[in-house]
Order: C-alpha cells, then sequence, then structure tokens
C-alpha cells in the first residue's frame, strides 16, 4: 500500500511492542517510524496518543492512533489482509485463537514479573504458576509446528516475544524453562528462525540487564 | 430462524452471560439456557472450560467457545445475515476493542470498588474512579457514535454489548450507594443511550432488574457474614 504513514512508539524491551513489529514484518510493511520511548520518561506524543494507558505499544497509521498490542494486531491484519493472514478463517478456529491469545495476555506477563520482582515463597508460588501456564500452553500446542498448525498466526505472536525475558526469568528464579517446559522452547526456537521475529525480538542478556535496571529505579532489591 | 445447535451455560445476573444473550437475540438466534447455579460449578462448566472455569460458555455445533467477548465476535461471524456487531472498517473495530477491553479491565473493576469501600472517604475515592471512567467512556461515545444512537451506530454493536451488559449492576450501584452515576447534563450522551440500549428488543428482557440485583447483593453479603 503505498503512500501509507505509519508510526510505532515502543521500547525495545517490550514484548507488546515485539507483538506489533512481528505483525508488521509478517505482512512485509517495512517502511514505518520506530520511536523510542522511556518509560520513566514518557515522550508527550506517546501520553497525547495514549492518555488512558499511557503505555507502548502505539501504532499511528495515517494520523489513526490504535493501542494495545493485540488490538493493534488484529488492526494490522484486518488492514494488510491480502498477505499472511495471521487468523484462520474458519469461525471457530478463530475463536480458539483469541481465546488462547487472550489466555497469554492475562497470564504471562504478570506472573512473570512476580518472579522477577518478588522471593521467597511468592516467587515460588509465581514460579510453579508460570510452569502451569506453560504446561497449559503446551497442551494446546500439541504436536504442532505453531499453535494455528502449519501456518505461525496469532496466538505464536502474542507469547513468543516473551521468549527474550525467559533468561531474566530463569536466572531470577534459579529455575530452567527449558528443563520443565521443552515443548514450549522448541517452539520458540522454531518461531526464532523467522525473521519477522528474530529481527522484532531484544536479546536475552540485554532484558535481564533491563530488568535488573528497572527494579533498581523501583526500589526493588 | 430454524433453531440451531446452540446452548449458552450461564447465570441471569451475569453482564458476560448477558453480553452473550443480547447477542444471539440481536442475530434472532434461538438458543437453550442451561443456567448455573450461582456460588458453585457444574461438572459441565468444569469440563468445557477447564482453563478458566467461568461462564458464559456458548456451545455450538457441540463445541465450546469461552470468554464473552470471543463469543459475540464469534456470534458475528457465524451468524452474518444479521445486523453487523462489528463494524467493517478495521480503524472502528479496533476502537470498539480497545474501549470495550478498557471496561472490562479498568471500569468495571472500579465499579465494583464502590460496593467493596468501606467508610465515607474510601467511597468518595470509588465513586471519583468510576466518575473519571463514565467520563472517558462519555467521550468515547461522541467519538465512536459520531451523533447516532449507539456507539455501533445506527444498530447496537460490539461496544454497546460490552458496557451495556453491565447496565443492570451500575443502576444498582446507583441505588445502593444512593448516588447518580448517568445524569442528564453531565454524562447527556451515555444518558440517553442507556435508554435506548436497556429498551431494545434484543436487550430488555435480558438485564435482570434493578431491585433483583440488590437483592441478590443482599443475599451474597449475608451468605458472606454467616460463614
Amino acid at each position: 500500500m503505498g503512500g501509507d504513514e505509519i508510526v510505532l512508539l515502543n521500547g525495545w524491551f517490550s514484548p507488546f511492542g515485539a507483538r506489533v513489529r512481528i505483525a508488521l514484518a509478517e505482512k512485509g510493511v517495512t517502511e514505518y517510524e520506530l520511536k523510542e520511548e522511556d518509560l520513566f520518561n514518557k515522550s508527550p506524543l506517546l501520553l497525547e496518543r495514549n492518555p488512558v494507558h499511557k503505555k507502548v505499544p502505539v501504532l499511528i497509521h495515517n494520523g489513526k492512533t490504535i493501542c494495545e498490542s493485540l488490538t493493534i494486531v488484529q488492526y494490522i491484519d484486518e488492514v494488510w489482509k491480502g498477505k499472511s493472514p495471521l487468523l484462520p478463517s474458519d469461525p471457530y478456529q478463530r475463536s480458539v485463537a483469541r481465546f488462547w491469545a487472550d489466555f497469554v495476555d492475562k497470564k504471562v506477563y504478570d506472573t512473570m514479573k512476580r518472579i522477577t520482582r518478588t522471593k521467597g515463597e511468592d516467587q515460588e508460588r509465581a514460579k510453579k504458576e508460570l510452569l502451569e501456564i506453560f504446561k497449559l500452553l503446551e497442551g494446546e500446542l500439541g504436536d504442532k509446528p505453531y499453535f494455528r498448525g502449519d501456518e505461525f498466526g496469532l496466538v505464536d505472536i502474542a507469547l513468543v516475544p516473551f521468549y527474550s525475558r525467559f533468561y531474566a526469568v530463569e536466572t531470577f528464579g534459579k529455575f530452567s524453562i527449558e528443563a520443565e517446559s521443552p515443548k514450549l522452547v522448541a517452539w520458540a526456537q522454531r518461531c526464532m528462525e523467522k525473521e519477522s521475529v528474530s529481527n522484532s525480538l531484544p536479546d536475552s542478556k540485554k532484558v535481564y540487564e533491563f530488568v535488573l535496571d528497572v527494579n533498581k529505579k523501583l526500589g526493588i532489591e | 430462524m430454524a433453531p440451531s445447535d446452540v446452548k449458552v451455560l450461564g447465570a441471569a445476573p451475569s453482564p458476560y452471560v448477558n453480553r452473550v444473550q443480547i447477542a444471539l437475540n440481536l442475530k434472532h438466534v434461538d438458543y437453550e439456557f442451561l443456567e448455573e447455579t450461582f456460588g458453585s460449578k457444574s461438572e459441565l462448566l468444569l469440563k468445557l472450560n477447564p482453563v478458566h472455569k467461568k461462564i458464559p460458555v456458548m456451545i455450538h455445533e457441540g463445541k465450546p467457545i469461552c470468554e464473552s467477548l470471543i463469543i459475540v465476535q464469534y456470534i458475528d461471524e457465524v451468524w452474518t445475515d444479521g445486523p453487523d456487531i462489528l463494524a467493517s472498517d478495521p480503524y472502528d473495530r479496533a476502537m470498539a476493542r480497545f474501549w470495550a477491553a478498557y471496561v472490562d479491565e479498568k471500569w468495571w473493576p472500579t465499579l465494583r470498588g464502590i460496593r467493596n469501600a468501606e467508610g465515607d472517604e474510601a467511597k468518595v475515592a470509588a465513586l471519583e474512579q468510576v466518575m473519571e471512567g463514565i467520563m472517558l467512556l462519555e467521550d468515547a461515545f461522541v467519538k465512536c457514535g459520531k451523533g447516532k444512537d449507539f456507539f455501533g451506530g445506527d444498530t447496537i454493536g460490539y461496544l454497546d454489548i460490552a458496557l451495556g451488559s453491565f447496565l443492570g449492576w451500575l443502576r444498582a450501584s446507583e441505588k445502593m450507594a444512593d448516588i447518580k452515576l448517568l445524569d442528564e447534563t453531565k454524562t447527556p450522551g451515555l444518558f440517553g443511550w442507556a435508554e435506548r440500549f436497556g429498551s431494545n428488543a434484543a436487550v430488555k428482557d435480558v438485564i435482570p432488574k434493578t431491585e433483583k440485583l440488590v437483592e441478590l447483593v443482599k443475599t451474597m453479603a449475608a451468605r458472606a457474614k454467616a460463614q
């Protein structure tokens, strides 16, 4: 689509922003302005375009603002509908994809945050919960290459950005996600073979440093 | 409309369940309502929604669909004869999704907060939070509705259903706390919208009566005290 003006307000560390970058890449949309945000010093543009949540990512497409990563991903899928559909065409399969994307949204980030921000019993509980969440996801994945089957789609996009947080979570929690959820890690590595994914995810060690830094800024030991 | 193999597992007072009922009514789809006893979960529910163990669950052609807004989208995509629930324009769809998520994640918890607030100061603070959200939604109504009857335009849409399903509980909160949340002068858009939504044929027999919900809260509070 010629003449599109696209701006993405993002944070390199944000798994939610990564979802949008992956979706754009899947659609072959490479011409856009990527504006890096500092969450401790949010730009006037971010506060103006997302006054309700003041969060990244924010997509500005020909002047129109879209917020909330999964809403943005679905928007991208619907606008650039000619190429690489991110959702299946069957309504029931679509509802299944939306269900699991929603499940990832409700559970993964908060549980990971508890592992990196708490200690002792709270942390142990969070670790146990994360592994249970991963077990459920592995169950849904089964033997399929991607959540939808042969094609990469919404649920993969919703979940795979958290792969770059695995190292941080493992280091804080002193456990191995691969040992407990090998199928999920294998799936993540399969996704990483796609350029759209590997170009959109930050380096795991950098994410770990970032999480340490955020904890320091928030006064968490 | 030919009867279809549609069942809804739910409870009448649940706004999430009401969303599904409204959507099915809009599409003139007959369904069987399987009532879950409030406070306990049936084996059927645990079997059909093992992940969240929550109502509503819609069963269509033997397959379960969970999460109210996901069910509403499914209904919209399967029964294409009736009016569209989600607009066809991607940006309008994104706006509806954004605000529906806001209602669920941010606004509804503040409404529940009024009931849970103990003491006058806490109640005032809780009310302030609810009103902040209502003013945002009033603004959204003006932007999304573009002067028409509903958020969705001329007909009830996704965001109307998402927010409107809470009208019963909103009115019950107004009654119990002796406050006005929707006001003709302060929130003229939402005030008019609430009347139109509530009296719509697809909605009026679904949203529980205010008195019933107030009774339910009293029963639940008594039960909680007795434990």
